[in-house]
């Protein structure tokens, strides 16, 4: 892919980007991730969460931890937008109880636009990925006046870019 | 006539109490929503397809509804098709006691308000809690959404924060900071999720071929509502059926931009339930097999197969509740949806759900305070014609009216074609040709009794004519007879025009005709000024179709041979113009319609055209001072996107013009007039002056007769129409 849509989706991400080498993820994701920490498994090779990182969560661990990691399966640059599959492994619990999401997505997932999102979304459903949350930064409210970020979902969110998957 | 009083009050009321929170959140919308648009390159084509996609979802609709059956059974969910409310109540009241179920979350949800599922449930004895900050606040407040989108935009956080103490036990009182009351409520909000049996939300589409549902939310409260509890009921109109995901992508697009101002909300959810995420059981703090999730889908027809068979209505069901009409609506900013709102809908395209879903009679309820401006046609992401929906409501509700005492005063004078129990004020508005034309006879001694006082008590009284507004005075000498006597300057002309005479120019402000001409004439234009019939805005404007549509095709009739004599018509007056462009599509066969349409030009535009085709710019007037101009121009002007030949000209002529934003006046045509609105009107007004600013040292100029009354009252001088300020004396 080229690079101008990985750029275009590292600005328009509301929330901070970081781009690594798969090699060097872990070292990222230590320095993301705030314990106590709930996850999902990532499903790329040299990629593994922190040990901390509890992958099997109960009700309670998934209400009191700080910090939520889960693989994305799309990036869309336009809106700085990733998109979160549902899985048994409880990715939409995790994405969206704690208060800060870590998405990791892999460059080449990332397109330019919603058209090349949809075509994406379509190969997915087909193939039954057929839940996936489209997630463009923190969850927000305008109901109490004015804008306040970190409602029900995340007020904090980060997107681990993986320059070479 | 107590009940203009009464109207009024209501309305003073809801602007004493709710006016400013509606006002500011509406406008910053509004605002916000322009800008994502105008940075959007593809809004216009992605309307398009948006407005395809809903048109022949609709048009397959039974199709549709069979698709999903198969494709939701096929994922191991169930479908209810609901006739009608008490139907889907009854449907939702089943699964909460199949559960066994004490609580029911819920996500926000237009159609669950219309069909009332919580007095539903609440009355059968469950527990029912809104998760949507806004909805937890008016559940608290028990009142209803004021706002498609934003249902407590009404409440400032000092409000909110007052309702909060005085809900709860608190130790300590909470401020009206916005930060503080959403930690409040999220906290109590979130506890109600994990403890909750049944998980309910609406959907923004459902993909007939999926069972997919699309959800789009900010807060994320909806996505725990759909996943926390093992059972998930999902309640949608039948109108939120796409054929497939891919239908998806231009509201993925559209939704966010015309209805929050955002690029894309921070959650769009596409979901297929039941979902294979683990249920979190907090009470026994363990998770659950997906496998044991239930999820039921509530198809709501309740008249929305009777509005797919309705050529003026159908159109309704394409709406996605963005709320973007709303907040475009001068009349809407001014009073919110607990004034422009029937007994669940709210806004501009609220009429058309409450006439097709409820009744004429919870339609009428709010239907006269959309004045047809139009503002709200270009941030439709589906290209409603929504000034047209509320016409053709109106022109029910009065064919649904019984008479009045004083029918017998417009007998004769009101050559309509509307049923007898017509609103008498709405009589008088839509004939104010024929009453012009009376008018006329004797100017000075009509003059004299509209302003005297018991002209005055009549037109109150009978009509519903505020007495704080004048109406406008006959002048001692009609356009057209000025232009008979003079005739025409030009002796070797370039091309010849028709100038269209409307009633306000021809019989009140012959003025600005009179400047017209002049002005066409410097540029060697030959005016023709033929007698023709009003445009039929009068009638329409009030909901009388029948006369709007004989009115037409009179004027049809009076211009076509013209047209085909190669001669352009021009129009001063902008809501005339629209009606040519725009509306006649509705009332005239689709040939005649066109034809006129386009050739048909505001004056303005015309001295654009002229200039720009060599017309020497030299024989206009230009400025004799530096004091520059502020300029507002007509809603239907900016609709039609006519409104920067006005500025264009002036600017190229080396005026300094400085332009408003508000979306309308306020005065509407005779929307001001009226006494239950005047209050409005006028608080609409002053937006507009607030946002002219200082204009002392300016020449206050407007393109409608309507504004120029408005800014005549609220800045207590003369406003005049641009063509007189660049006519050569």
């Amino acid at each position: 892919m080229s690079t101008e849509p990985l750029s275009t989706f590292e600005s328009s991400v509301p929330g901070d980007v970081h781009r690594t080498a798969a090699g060097d993820a872990d070292d990222v994701l230590a320095e993301v991730v705030e314990d106590p920490a709930v996850g999902t498994a990532i499903p790329y090779d040299d990629v593994t969460v922190p040990d901390s990182v509890d992958v099997e969560p109960s009700p309670s661990t998934l209400e009191s931890a700080v910090t939520g990691v889960t693989p994305a399966a799309l990036g869309i640059a336009d809106y700085g937008t990733v998109t979160v599959p549902s899985g048994a492994a409880g990715d939409e619990l995790v994405s969206l109880y704690a208060p800060r999401h870590v998405a990791v997505v892999a460059a080449s997932d990332v397109v330019a636009d919603m058209p090349a999102a949809y075509e994406r979304l379509g190969e997915d459903f087909a193939a039954g990925m057929d839940t996936q949350v489209l997630a463009t930064g923190p969850s927000a409210t305008a109901d109490m006046g004015t804008l306040v970020q970190g409602v029900h979902g995340p007020s904090e969110t980060h997107v681990v870019v993986l320059e070479d998957r | 006539m107590s009940s203009r009083r009464d109207t009024a009050e209501r309305l003073r009321r809801l602007m004493a109490t709710e006016g400013d929170a509606v006002a500011q959140n509406t406008r910053t919308v509004n605002q916000l929503s322009d800008y994502a648009i105008q940075q959007f390159d593809d809004y216009e084509a992605l309307r398009g397809a948006a407005r395809s996609i809903k048109e022949s979802a609709i048009e397959n609709l039974p199709t549709l509804i069979d698709e999903v059956t198969e494709a939701v059974e096929a994922n191991g969910g169930q479908v209810h098709v609901a006739q009608t409310a008490a139907d889907a109540n009854r449907i939702v009241e089943r699964i909460m006691a199949d559960r066994e179920a004490d609580k029911l979350v819920k996500s926000k949800s237009m159609t669950t308000e219309e069909i009332d599922v919580n007095g539903h449930l609440e009355q059968a004895g469950y527990e029912v809690v809104e998760t949507d900050l806004g909805e937890y606040v008016i559940q608290l407040a028990d009142e209803a959404p004021s706002h498609l989108i934003g249902p407590a935009m009404h409440r400032s956080p000092d409000d909110i924060a007052d309702l909060f103490n005085g809900e709860f036990d608190l130790g300590e009182e909470l401020p009206g900071d916005p930060t503080e009351l959403t930690d409040f409520a999220r906290e109590r909000v979130g506890e109600h999720i994990r403890e909750a049996d049944v998980g309910m939300t609406g959907a923004n589409f459902v993909v007939a071929e999926s069972g997919t549902l699309m959800l789009v939310t900010n807060e994320g409260n909806a996505r725990k509502t759909a996943v926390t509890p093992d059972t998930h009921v999902a309640v949608a109109g039948i109108e939120k059926l796409v054929h497939s995901l891919a239908d998806l992508q231009p509201f993925t697009e559209l939704i966010a931009r015309t209805g929050t101002g955002q690029d894309i909300t921070s959650y769009v959810s596409l979901l297929t339930p039941p979902v294979d995420t683990p249920i979190p059981d907090f009470e026994a703090d363990e998770m659950r097999d997906a496998e044991e999730r239930e999820f039921h889908l509530v198809l709501l027809d309740n008249g929305r197969m009777g509005m797919r068979e309705d050529d003026d209505l159908r159109e309704t069901l394409y709406c996605i509740r963005c709320g973007a009409c709303s907040n475009a609506c001068s009349n809407f900013q001014a009073v919110g949806g607990h004034g422009f709102g029937g007994e669940t809908y709210t806004g501009g395209i609220g009429t058309g759900w409450e006439a097709g879903v409820h009744d004429l009679d919870s339609a009428g309820e709010m239907n006269d305070l959309c004045t047809g401006c139009s503002r709200c046609e270009p941030k439709c992401p589906v290209e409603i014609d929504i000034p047209w929906v509320n016409t053709v409501v109106r022109d029910r509700i009065n064919h649904h009216e019984d008479g009045d005492d004083y029918e017998f005063l417009v007998e004769g004078l009101t050559p309509d074609e509307e049923p007898a129990g017509l609103d008498l004020q709405k009589r008088l508005f839509g004939n104010v040709e024929a009453l012009a034309k009376v008018g006329s006879v004797a100017p000075g001694l009509s003059n004299a009794v509209a302003g005297s006082r018991p002209g005055k008590w009549v037109l109150k009284q009978v009509f519903g004519v505020d007495p704080r507004r004048d109406l406008p005075q006959f002048a001692d000498e009609t356009l057209r007879e000025w232009y008979g006597a003079r005739g025409t300057q030009v002796a070797d002309p370039d091309r010849d025009v028709v100038l269209y005479p409307d009633v306000y120019t021809d019989y009140f402000d012959p003025e600005r005709g009179r400047a017209a001409v002049r002005a066409l004439e410097a540029l060697d234009v030959r005016v023709h000024i033929p007698a023709v019939p009003e445009s039929g805005r009068a009638p329409l404007s009030q909901g009388m179709v029948d006369t709007a549509r004989e009115q037409a095709e009179a004027v049809h009739g009076a211009l076509v041979t013209h047209i085909d004599d190669g001669r352009d018509v021009v129009v001063i007056e902008p809501s005339d113009l629209a009606m040519f462009r725009r509306d006649y599509d509705h009332l005239l066969p689709e040939r005649s319609a066109e034809r006129l349409a386009e050739n048909c030009y505001d004056v303005m535009e015309f001295v654009y055209g002229l200039l720009d085709n060599g017309a020497e710019q030299a024989a206009l007037d230009t400025p004799v001072d530096d004091a520059g101009v502020a300029y507002h121009s007509h809603c239907q002007q900016r609709t039609m996107g006519v409104d920067e030949y006005t500025e264009t000209v002036l600017s190229e002529l080396g005026y300094s013009v400085r332009t408003s934003d508000v979306e309308c006046c306020g005065m509407a045509g005779s929307f001001g007039y009226k006494s239950e609105y005047y209050e409005v009107s006028m608080d609409v007004g002053e937006h507009l002056r607030a946002d002219l600013g200082d204009v002392d040292d300016r020449r206050l100029l407007a393109s409608g007769t309507s504004c120029q009354e408005q800014l005549d009252i609220l800045y207590e001088r003369e406003v005049p129409h641009p063509v007189e300020l660049i006519a050569p004396r």
